[in-house]
């Protein structure tokens, strides 16, 4: 897989807005202020990014997140 | 067949029958209380497994709903307002959005300062106290309350009424009608304290959700009573308990204390690596199956219960390397010890930022500080569904 390839994908309905992401990596993720669910920031990241996208589909409670390659 | 609960031997690890079922027979049947049998299970992917599933309930209401309670008692309950702890989809996911707002990553973050204050208040208090200090007393419930409090806007002027009351709700020796008796009361003074709030919605989680229910055109008081109740309950004890054990396990591995102190920002694992460790929520977690279904190759029934033991899933080798072991550099963040899935505790965050300020802190401002007593004299909360510590001596 190359870097370019790569889609951070949210489920809405899934999440559970735990916010575990957002404390993976702010500059990938934020929440709605309003009711807590995911909000993508960069759906394509790149370089050190691109772990932190991996770490935070792992710790995300709701496998609400994935990434499609 | 086993009969649970289990009691901790050691501060430090899980029962050993834990290890045990894991590597024998990692999804077995124990026997309750009550005479019932229900599942264990222990291996880290399963317990995720099972707590993301929709095959299973969380409806603690239900008369199969495995609990641990004594033979014959029932657990409190509330008629008037289920909780979202207890609810299934599609009824439990707005129920938490509705809430979720209040705990965002973001909006924890703004309450930090204010968290520092508390906790350096505290310790002010401590340190200006006679030696030895209960830490417990002094700073694990003090701080953990006094935030969850202010955040709902609650006079911090009752908490020793809360205290009694939770504390009497979660040990386990605690005969029914006290239980009952414990929770009739908290409910009640919430119930009065939102009827005040009603008049002219202050600018507090509650106060907020008043309006924002109002606005939506969806207000009704007993859900947030509940709420009230929910946030209260699980917003001090669990942290305190944790702030306890947290500070035993740095002053038992001075290295890692020492390392912590030399680098703060080191911090945010620690506080993950003690969550692992101590996994102080771990029977409590359970579900009743639903729909018929398999984990791990086992099938699993409708009706039957299943209880999800975080602690052994958090030492479980094919999660974390050489489990038992205490190292707070360690990746810990997918523990079980907020739960998984979509009841994963709503309170992490502030959970999070209370434990990472208290721990710099503490450890800033008191170099010195040490136990005042052998730790096999601590008296630990063996005989209670969170584990703990009643009072933790220390000098310094
Ligand atoms: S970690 Fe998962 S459930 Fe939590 S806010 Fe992010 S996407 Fe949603």
């Amino acid at each position: 897989m190359t870097e370019a390839t790569m889609k951070i994908v949210a489920d809405l309905s899934r999440c559970v807005g735990a916010g575990q992401c957002v404390l993976t990596e702010p500059a990938l993720f934020d929440q709605d202020p309003e009711d807590g669910t995911v909000v993508v920031l960069d759906e394509q990241p790149s370089g050190d990014l691109v772990r932190a996208a991996y770490d935070a589909v792992r710790v995300c409670p709701s496998q609400a997140l994935s990434i499609e390659e | 067949m086993l009969q649970f609960p289990l009691v901790r031997e050691c501060p430090y690890a899980p029962p050993a029958e834990y290890t045990q079922i894991r590597e024998d027979e990692p999804i077995t049947t124990v026997r309750l209380p009550n005479g019932r049998e229900a599942w264990v299970v222990t291996k880290h992917e399963h317990v995720r497994q099972v707590l993301n599933d929709p095959s299973f309930s969380a409806d603690r209401l239900h008369p199969d709903f495995p609990n641990l309670a004594p033979a014959g008692q029932p657990i409190p309950r509330d008629d008037t307002a289920r909780s979202m702890l207890m609810m299934d989809p599609p009824e439990h996911g707005p129920a938490r959005k509705t809430v979720l707002g209040e705990f965002t990553v973001r909006r924890i973050a703004a309450l930090r300062p204010r968290i520092q204050e508390i906790v350096d208040e505290r310790i002010d208090v401590m340190l200006a106290g006679p030696r030895p200090a209960d830490l417990v007393e002094t700073l694990s419930l003090p701080v953990p309350s006094m935030v969850i409090c202010e955040l709902l806007g609650v006079p911090y002027a009752d908490h020793a009424f809360f205290q009694a009351n939770t504390a009497a709700m979660i040990k386990r020796e605690t005969t029914v009608d006290d239980r009952q008796a414990a929770f009739e009361r908290i409910r009640d003074y919430l119930e009065d304290l939102i009827v005040v709030k009603e008049a002219d919605p202050p600018d507090d989680l509650l106060g907020r959700q008043i309006r924002k229910r109002r606005s939506e055109g969806a207000y009704e008081r007993a859900p947030l009573v509940s709420l009230g109740f929910l946030l209260l309950v699980a917003g001090h004890e669990t942290t305190a308990n944790m702030i306890s054990l947290g500070t035993l396990a740095l002053l038992e591995n001075p290295a890692q204390m020492h390392a912590l102190r030399a680098d703060p920002a080191r911090t945010l694992g620690a506080v993950e690596e003690m969550l692992r460790y101590f996994t102080i929520v771990d029977t409590v977690v359970a579900r009743l199956c639903t729909a018929d279904t398999t984990v791990g190759g086992v099938p699993i029934r409708a009706g039957e219960g299943v209880l999800t033991l975080g602690q052994a899933a958090n030492r479980d080798p094919d999660a974390f390397d050489a489990p038992d072991d205490f190292d707070i550099d360690r990746p810990a963040r997918h523990h079980v010890a907020f739960g998984f899935g979509p009841h994963q505790c709503l309170g992490q965050n502030l959970a999070r930022a209370e434990l990472q300020i208290v721990f710099d802190t503490l450890l800033r401002r008191v170099p010195t500080l040490r136990l005042a007593a052998p730790v096999a004299d601590l008296p630990f909360k063996s005989d209670a569904a969170i584990y703990g510590m009643y009072h933790m001596p220390v000098t310094w």
